[in-house]
């Protein structure tokens, strides 16, 4: 018998389970268990997919479905990767990831580290700090376009209070300079929790008597630090940092709330741009080309760090 | 057009159906915009309510998803909506798609003229293709981009003085978009009763049509055109001739000098908010809006006035408005039909302007007393006297979006230049009309 997930499974079941249902090899009660799983997979994530892999070589529009539909060979890939304003989002969305996840591992971990000092009140800060990511992106969004808003937003006032600038002289995100800046402010305030509490689930998973025995050795705190805190964590720094990363890569709501993807086009990321393509514009074939070359993008990214992930995990 | 030929002929023998119809009660479906005239129209809807014996529901949706969930419903066969009363540019793409059904058998059975109606407003409203007799619509309300401003403020003193020694003029109503923005830049940043004070709200929305309605309102007055012959998209020297890139680059001035910190992102909402909450000395919007403002108990009355979109080498306004179609999906087409039957009658549209709508009906229009019936009504006439729309392609939507991102990354993001934005949205367009098989 091969050795396949089906196998597995009947080779699992009970000799006696199979007995008592007559007629059912233990092969065919496993494919009744496993079989709506699959169907489902199929039809949920492997038919769409190849579905939209055919959709990209067309000329295919949703809302014109008494048009006829004609094959136009990579056309599709070819203009999308020629056309320099896709790839001004695609360097907003790098953009936007990067920084993001800077900030948010920087101070996700700080504050993890913090937190795990024990102190009073530590679960009413650990409670406060991750109110934020409780709260729905459409909200957030709007709460602080308020804030940033140049003429009565609490955000022009507090950089007021510090750089003694006019509250109206300059925009968050009406500014071309300062609109992506905006965005991955709020995306830190609201997402920086994630990465701590991710941090602090590392943190107090490192057994006590390792540092012990560190103390032991008398290594400096400092020693301790890198040589057992930060290696012990990492793994979970990169789990982080995957979560994070595929999020961000999606990002739509907040960007959406705070500025449209304005000014311009300066803060268009690619989820954004590809929503106007599929569903605004209603250029299906072209959209779909666009969603297969952000998958394949994103999937081989996420593979490779998944495989480093796994070789810092096995270390 | 094997749909829209299915579609009339079943409209046909809707309307004779229809005659003796009215014995079963159907509980219509309306879907519109949100905004002010939806609720006039909720009103005048109770007479047609009394009279034919159907009850009619409404579904009206936010202007920022108006276009979304609209075109979503129809793209999707949905039967959510028996009549529609939707954009302009929608007329092209519901007729070739077969979302409207085409009433010229229906008007004709009913002795509807189109001729009754306001010609710009058929043209622009109801026909497809442009200038054909084919009707998709009825007329339904005429509107088009318009000004108001603070007529407290220019009537001061004080402040009137103040602006004959800056410009060496006197104040008053703009008679050219070049006095207007000087205007604006008189007010912006000013002091009046303690509070600063700035130009004018524009429209600089991005991501649905607010930043190309508010800068054709400078586009058209310069002599903008999207061909260079009709029916032909011959853009090139059109949409990027040296008057459009004059105005595209006085619509920037416009927005960078003379208007509110903070309006990179405005359209009707944050126009109105600007001048209720005391912003703005003037302000851009549509004509349906104008009752409302009217009748605002802190900014309306004696404190308002209203003029007309000001020409510079030509008069031009950006069209606005809508017309009322059957939903090819609907079930209760014949009932739906009825209600336009009732919605033409010119009794009936005396009362739609009445109570607030914008009627296109000529008895409504050319009556002696309309130029008198509201503070607004007579550059109301003047503006659909020289309205142009946008595409009303059944690509529309591409080529507006288009036109959103190059306008608004070169007004508000600084982004290349005037010809520039131009030359790209010609490229942009030219790529739409290859794949259409227009080019």
């Amino acid at each position: 018998m091969s050795d396949t997930p089906i196998s597995r499974a009947a080779n699992a079941t009970p000799a006696n389970v199979a007995r008592k249902i007559k007629g059912l090899s233990d092969r065919a009660i496993a494919w009744i268990f496993v079989g709506p799983t699959i169907f489902l997979l199929l039809a949920v994530n492997i038919f769409p997919l190849i579905w939209t892999i055919n959709l990209s070589f067309t000329n295919f529009r949703a809302n014109r479905l008494n048009r006829e539909v004609e094959y136009v060979g990579f056309r599709n890939y070819e203009r999308i990767l020629t056309d320099s304003d896709i790839w001004l989002n695609m360097q907003a969305t790098a953009h936007f990831l990067f920084w993001t996840i800077f900030f948010q591992v920087v101070i996700g971990f700080t504050l993890a580290y913090l937190i795990n000092k024990k102190f009073k009140g530590n679960d009413l800060w650990t409670t406060i700090i991750v109110l934020p990511m409780m709260l729905s992106p459409a909200v957030v969004g709007n709460f602080w376009k308020f804030l940033y808003q140049p003429q009565i937003g609490l955000f022009n006032y507090i950089i007021t209070f510090f750089t003694g600038k006019e509250p109206s002289s300059f925009e968050m995100l009406g500014s071309v300079d300062l609109a992506p800046w905006s965005i991955v402010i709020v995306d830190t305030w609201m997402w920086t929790p994630f990465v701590m509490l991710i941090c602090l689930a590392g943190l107090r998973s490192i057994p006590d008597y390792i540092y012990e025995a560190a103390e032991v050795d008398r290594a400096s705190k400092l020693r301790q630090f890198f040589t057992i805190t930060i290696p012990m964590i990492l793994p979970f720094l990169m789990l982080a940092i995957l979560f994070r990363g595929i999020e961000n890569f999606k990002m739509f709501d907040l960007v959406v709330q705070l500025t449209g993807g304005g000014p311009g086009s300066t803060t268009e990321l690619t989820s954004i741009n590809l929503k106007r393509e599929a569903f605004e514009k209603w250029r299906t074939g072209y959209a779909s080309a666009y969603a297969i070359i952000l998958f394949v993008t994103v999937f081989g990214l996420a593979s490779i760090y998944v495989k480093a992930l796994n070789k810092v995990k096995e270390r | 057009m094997k749909h829209s030929q299915l579609a009339s002929a079943s409209a046909l023998s809707l309307v004779v159906a229809s005659l003796g119809a009215s014995a079963q009660a159907e509980d219509l479906t309306l879907c519109w915009a949100a905004w002010d005239p939806a609720n006039a129209l909720v009103e005048l809807s109770k007479e047609f309510e009394a009279q034919s014996g159907h009850s009619m529901s409404f579904e009206f949706i936010p202007w920022p998803n108006f276009a979304d969930r609209m075109l979503n419903e129809l793209n999707s066969g949905g039967k959510l909506c028996d009549l529609l009363i939707g954009d302009s540019q929608w007329i092209g793409g519901g007729a070739e798609n077969g979302h409207y059904v085409k009433l010229n058998d229906f008007f004709d059975a009913e002795n509807i003229s189109m001729g009754d109606f306001a010609d710009a407003t058929v043209y622009a409203y109801s026909t497809w293709p442009k200038g054909s007799e084919n009707y998709y619509a009825l007329p339904a309300m005429g509107d088009a981009n318009g000004w108001f401003y603070r007529k407290d403020w220019f009537e001061r003193d004080d402040i009137k003085a103040a602006f004959q020694e800056a410009t060496g003029r006197e104040l008053a109503e703009p008679k050219t978009q070049k006095e207007m923005l000087e205007i604006a830049q008189f007010f912006q940043g000013r002091e009046i009763d303690g509070q600063t004070v700035y130009g004018a709200a524009i429209f600089t929305e991005r991501g649905s049509e607010g930043i190309t309605m508010g800068v054709t309102s400078a586009l058209y007055p310069w002599g903008f055109k999207y061909e260079n012959t009709p029916g032909q998209y011959d853009m090139e020297g059109a949409v990027n001739s040296a008057e459009a890139v004059e105005a595209l680059e006085f619509y920037k001035e416009f927005y960078k000098t003379a208007t509110p910190p903070g309006y990179t992102n405005s359209y009707m909402g944050e126009s109105l908010d600007a001048f209720k909450s005391g912003q703005v000395a003037m302000a851009m919007n549509w004509f349906a809006f104008f009752p409302g403002l009217y009748a605002d108990p802190n900014t309306g009355g004696d404190k308002i006035d209203f003029f007309v979109n000001p020409p510079q080498n030509q008069a031009g306004s950006t069209l606005g408005g809508q017309g009322i179609s059957v939903v090819a999906y609907s079930d209760k087409q014949a009932a739906a039909l009825e209600y336009i039957k009732w919605f033409a009658n010119p009794e009936v549209q005396q009362k739609w302007w009445d109570l607030g709508g914008y009627s296109a009906h000529k008895a409504v229009l050319e009556n002696p007393d309309f130029v008198d019936s509201a503070p607004f009504a007579g550059d109301f006439l003047e503006a659909m006297g020289a309205v142009q729309d946008f595409w009303q392609e059944p690509a529309y939507a591409e080529l507006l979006l288009a036109m959103q991102k190059r306008i608004h990354d070169y007004v508000v993001a600084d982004q290349g230049t005037a010809q520039e934005a131009l030359d790209k949205l010609i490229e942009d367009w030219t790529e739409t009309f290859e794949d259409e098989g227009k080019l």
